[in-house]
């Protein structure tokens, strides 16, 4: 239950912090919410990875769709030299998910430095 | 042991961080780029985005409602005119601000900002073009003059009120992609957008190219294969009009035949040149030559067709105008357009106003020239140039009586001589208020009002057609033209004599025009102005085709509706292939055409001298020209050294028409002599190589192997349109080539009610992510229009409005 809880609060606080801050605030949110709600560093990566992973899929999505994916089509020959709005979805959500999975694990190794007990 | 395992977690994710932030690893900040609330999936516009909105801005005056139709065309309705200029400015930078800035960073020489330093070339020879000199004197003139300013002032407030309240979300696509971002606004950008406008239009010259043939050819071989008027031109002021004799009288210099036609040094220096072809077609009919018997206006400038799109459609409504046409992002006013009195719309002069003289320096420090027997001291002016991750680059350009020294041996790497400097003296240079002329259009009411307009467009030179409700049609070659001798500025002149220098400028009321002629139209297609009689020099290169076609057309035509005249806009008929066939068929030997040769003839006798999309004999026609024009020229022009250019297409032909025996035709490699039947057999037989080569990839029909294409300002690929299937051709009323052609296609029945049609090949949106990005291109290959909406006041309940955007003061 901890687990999925955490992932909500990154997916919330993610989106959140998305709205006033750079892009990698999603690392500081994933950093801050296993230092409050702690995991071990493979479930906070885990939970960082899927949250971010799962808003910026359903986020690229959803405005690619409203957008018959007219610019996803562009982007993804420009970037990925061929066109598949979907796989430029795919790696958007893998950023995501990498950045917000590292800033969880490193809040995973802050805190468990700082205690004598293992965590759950 | 666990602070490590912290340590290097943190590390890695602000290492992966900063790579996906910058492009320091990466050829795009992945991450920045790709975030969904930040990067390029923010300009992803809903398809059913809504455009209504109402914003507040403390310097306005009044209420401004923009009303926005299904094609996103704006109609902007405001209670004080300059509250006008500011929504114009505010839009312009909404739909297309990266567009507006990069033409102005172009202009400006400072390319290499943006993209390093592969634009350094470039931005140096922008700037010793004198752009951003010839833009500061043409500011001052504009902001001398109050209303000018104010309308200025206005713009710019409106461009920077968008730009103000733009969030990192918000910014156009480019900027993400490129990752810059964009800098204030100011009226100083307009002014080098209109120098950029300059530049393209009243920029070209041959003068390098020119003297080079001179030192080569006889003066009577010279004159044969570049003439001053080729014999089929008919000028836009009709020949045999009467002028009276010239208010200034032009004095050639003394030693004019001796000193300047013999210089036997070879130059090597190519300035970058505007499109040859940016030409246009205008012409206006009156109303007793019309179906509904009020006059008609037509106008199609072409130019280099990019995306996003030069223009930028809109109607301006002000309690004194209301005003519809194509703008451009960059400027206030409407350009080309129509008001509720009268119609406007522009061809290029192309009139020669760039013209170089040699400078001879003290000493390599080019702080003194010699001149009229003395040295003279140059004004340095050291250009900073910034270059994207480098130190910035210093150029110094010496500015002289003429202007500035544009081509010095600390630019240029010539292999012929390596220590002679040139100064451009170019009309642009001087300064103009040109803006304050569409500004005038846009209100003007009558015949009286665009004759006063049109006198303040001084560069680039236009030939300003005019239609008004009154029944007035008129045309006016317009600009600034320095009165020149006989073949002034068409070579190198010397820069150390005075009597060199233009003398004066042609006197306004000398300005061949044509007011409510007898044949009942006005025409321009970038033909020569007027013919031999009219008192001063014209020069020399000037198309002749559609006009040719044009006045033919129009000539013939009566009852004409508005279907006639979108016809005549789109026919592909090519003038100038109907004339050359017959030669063709006359000489060419077809029992030594081999068997491929012979089935390409036949194509060709059966073409009906049609560009059409499907054609497959304009293909074969314009192969076999292209390549029997570089068998008769190229053995011939192998003897210039340097820089050369190629005689014209009607050059040729016209040759041929009057002397089939044509000096130029034997080929100087051979001991034989060759004749016409040979070479164009020849000809012939290695054009239908080529043609067999284009056959076997699929793109003998004349769309296919035209291969149209609208490129974004990057030239990226993705953001590109291809496979444009459209008639058309390089010598057609329809001129329509590879990457050039008409930009803007108008017609206009000043009716009681004005009935208007028009197309541009873009959209209204300069985002990619947007659906009315490139949407209108598809009908305008097809040849179709929409009809355009002179919204009146009253309307705004009209189904026709899809959103509307309120702008009030605070």
């Amino acid at each position: 239950m901890k687990f999925f809880a955490v992932i909500v609060i990154i997916i919330v606080l993610g989106f959140a912090g998305c709205l006033i801050l750079p892009w990698w605030s999603i690392a500081l949110v994933g950093f801050i919410t296993i230092l409050l709600i702690p995991l071990t560093p493979l479930r906070s990566f885990s939970a960082g990875f899927i949250a971010i992973f799962i808003l910026w899929f359903l986020s690229s999505l959803w405005i690619s769709s409203n957008n018959n994916h007219i610019l996803a089509q562009k982007v993804s020959l420009i970037i990925l030299k061929m066109n598949s709005p979907f796989l430029l979805i795919f790696i958007t959500a893998i950023i995501g998910g990498l950045i917000a999975g590292l800033g969880a694990l490193s809040g995973s190794f802050l805190w468990t430095a700082f205690q004598k007990n293992k965590v759950e | 042991m666990k602070i490590l395992a912290f340590s290097l977690a943190a590390i890695v994710t602000i290492v992966l961080i900063i790579i996906l932030n910058s492009t320091l690893v990466l050829p795009a900040p992945l991450g920045k780029l790709l975030s969904p609330q930040h990067g390029i999936w923010q300009n992803a516009e809903p398809v059913d985005k809504d455009f209504s909105k109402a914003l507040h801005f403390a310097g306005l005056k009044g209420n401004v409602n923009v009303y926005f139709d299904d094609r996103l065309v704006p109609h902007v309705f405001a209670e004080q005119e300059n509250d006008a200029w500011f929504v114009q400015g505010y839009l312009h930078a909404k739909f297309r601000l990266w567009q507006m800035e990069l033409q102005t960073l172009a202009a400006a020489g400072r390319a290499s900002e943006i993209i390093g330093s592969k634009a350094l070339d470039h931005d140096r020879e922008f700037r010793r073009l004198g752009m951003v000199y010839a833009a500061e004197n043409s500011l001052e003139a504009m902001e001398q003059d109050p209303a000018t300013k104010n309308q200025c002032d206005s713009y710019t407030a409106g461009v920077n009120a968008y730009i103000a309240n733009l969030s990192e979300s918000e910014l156009p696509f480019e900027y993400k992609l490129i990752g810059y971002k964009p800098e204030k606004w100011t009226n100083f950008k307009t002014a080098l957008f209109l120098k950029y406008m300059s530049y393209d239009l009243a920029g070209h010259e041959e003068d390098f190219e020119m003297t080079n043939a001179k030192n080569q050819f006889s003066g009577k071989d010279f004159d044969l294969l570049y003439p001053l008027q080729s014999d089929s031109t008919e000028p836009i002021i009709p020949k045999g009009t009467v002028y009276s004799s010239p208010k200034f009288n032009v004095i050639r210099p003394a030693t004019a035949d001796s000193l300047y036609y013999k210089d036997s040094s070879a130059i090597n220096i190519s300035a970058s040149k505007p499109d040859k072809e940016n030409g246009s077609n205008n012409w206006a009919v009156s109303g007793s030559k019309t179906l509904s018997g009020a006059p008609i206006l037509c106008n199609d400038p072409h130019l280099g067709l990019n995306l996003p799109s030069i223009w930028y459609e809109m109607q301006i409504v002000t309690p004194e105008f209301s005003v519809y046409g194509a703008t451009f992002p960059g400027a206030s006013s409407v350009i080309i357009g129509f008001n509720e009195n009268c119609a406007f719309g522009f061809t290029n002069g192309g009139r020669d106003v760039r013209d170089y003289y040699e400078i001879k320096f003290k000493n390599k420090s080019r702080k003194e020239y010699w001149f009229n027997g003395q040295w003279q001291p140059a004004t340095l002016r050291i250009e900073k140039i910034a270059i994207k991750n480098e130190v910035p680059y210093f150029d110094t350009v010496a500015y002289t009586v003429f202007g500035p020294v544009m081509f010095d041996p600390t630019f240029y790497k010539d292999s012929f001589v390596s220590n002679k400097s040139y100064a451009v003296k170019w009309s642009a240079h001087d300064a103009s208020n040109d803006l304050k002329c569409f500004s005038l259009l846009d209100r003007a009411k009558n015949y009286d009002d665009y004759k006063s307009a049109v006198n303040f467009l001084l560069t680039p030179a236009q030939n300003c057609a005019f239609a008004s409700k009154d029944g007035d049609i008129a045309i006016q070659t317009q600009g600034r033209f320095p009165a020149k001798w006989k073949r002034q500025g068409d070579f190198i002149m010397p820069g150390f004599d005075s009597s060199y220098m233009w003398q004066d400028f042609i006197p306004q009321d000398e300005t061949p025009y044509q007011y409510n002629p007898e044949r009942g139209f006005i025409s321009s297609a970038n033909q020569v102005p007027a013919d031999t009689s009219y008192p001063y020099y014209l020069g020399s290169d000037y198309p002749m085709a559609r006009g040719y076609l044009i006045n033919k057309k129009l000539s013939a035509m009566n009852d004409i509706s508005i279907k006639d005249m979108m016809a005549l806009q789109t026919n592909t008929e090519d003038a100038f292939a109907k004339m050359a066939m017959p030669l063709v068929i006359k000489y060419i030997s077809e029992k030594e055409l081999e068997k491929a040769p012979g089935k390409y003839l036949q194509i060709l006798k059966a073409w009906n001298f049609h560009d059409d999309a499907t054609s497959t004999g304009a293909t074969v026609f314009n192969v076999f020209w292209d390549t029997f024009e570089k068998e008769v020229w190229l053995d011939d022009l192998e003897k210039i050294k340097g820089v050369k250019s190629m005689p014209s297409k009607t050059t040729l032909l016209e040759n041929l028409l009057k002397d089939s025996a044509f000096k130029f035709i034997d080929n100087s490699h051979t001991s034989e002599f060759e004749t016409l039947p040979d070479i164009l057999t020849s000809s012939f037989n290695i054009a239908s190589d080529s043609l067999q080569k284009i056959e076997a990839a699929g793109k003998l029909k004349w769309s296919d192997y035209r291969a149209t294409h609208i490129d974004h300002l990057t030239k990226l690929p993705a953001l590109n349109r291809s496979g444009i299937i459209s008639g058309g051709g390089p010598l057609t009323i329809n001129a329509l080539k590879e990457t050039h052609g008409p930009s803007w296609r108008m017609i206009v029945s000043l009716t009681q009610k004005i009935e208007a049609y028009g197309v541009y090949p873009g959209g209204q949106s300069g985002n990619p992510g947007s659906r009315f990005y490139d949407n209108f291109i598809d009908r305008w290959a097809d040849g179709k229009y929409y009809p355009l909406w002179l919204m009146t006041a009253g309307e705004g309940q009209d189904k026709r409005v899809k959103w509307t955007m309120t702008f009030s003061g605070s």
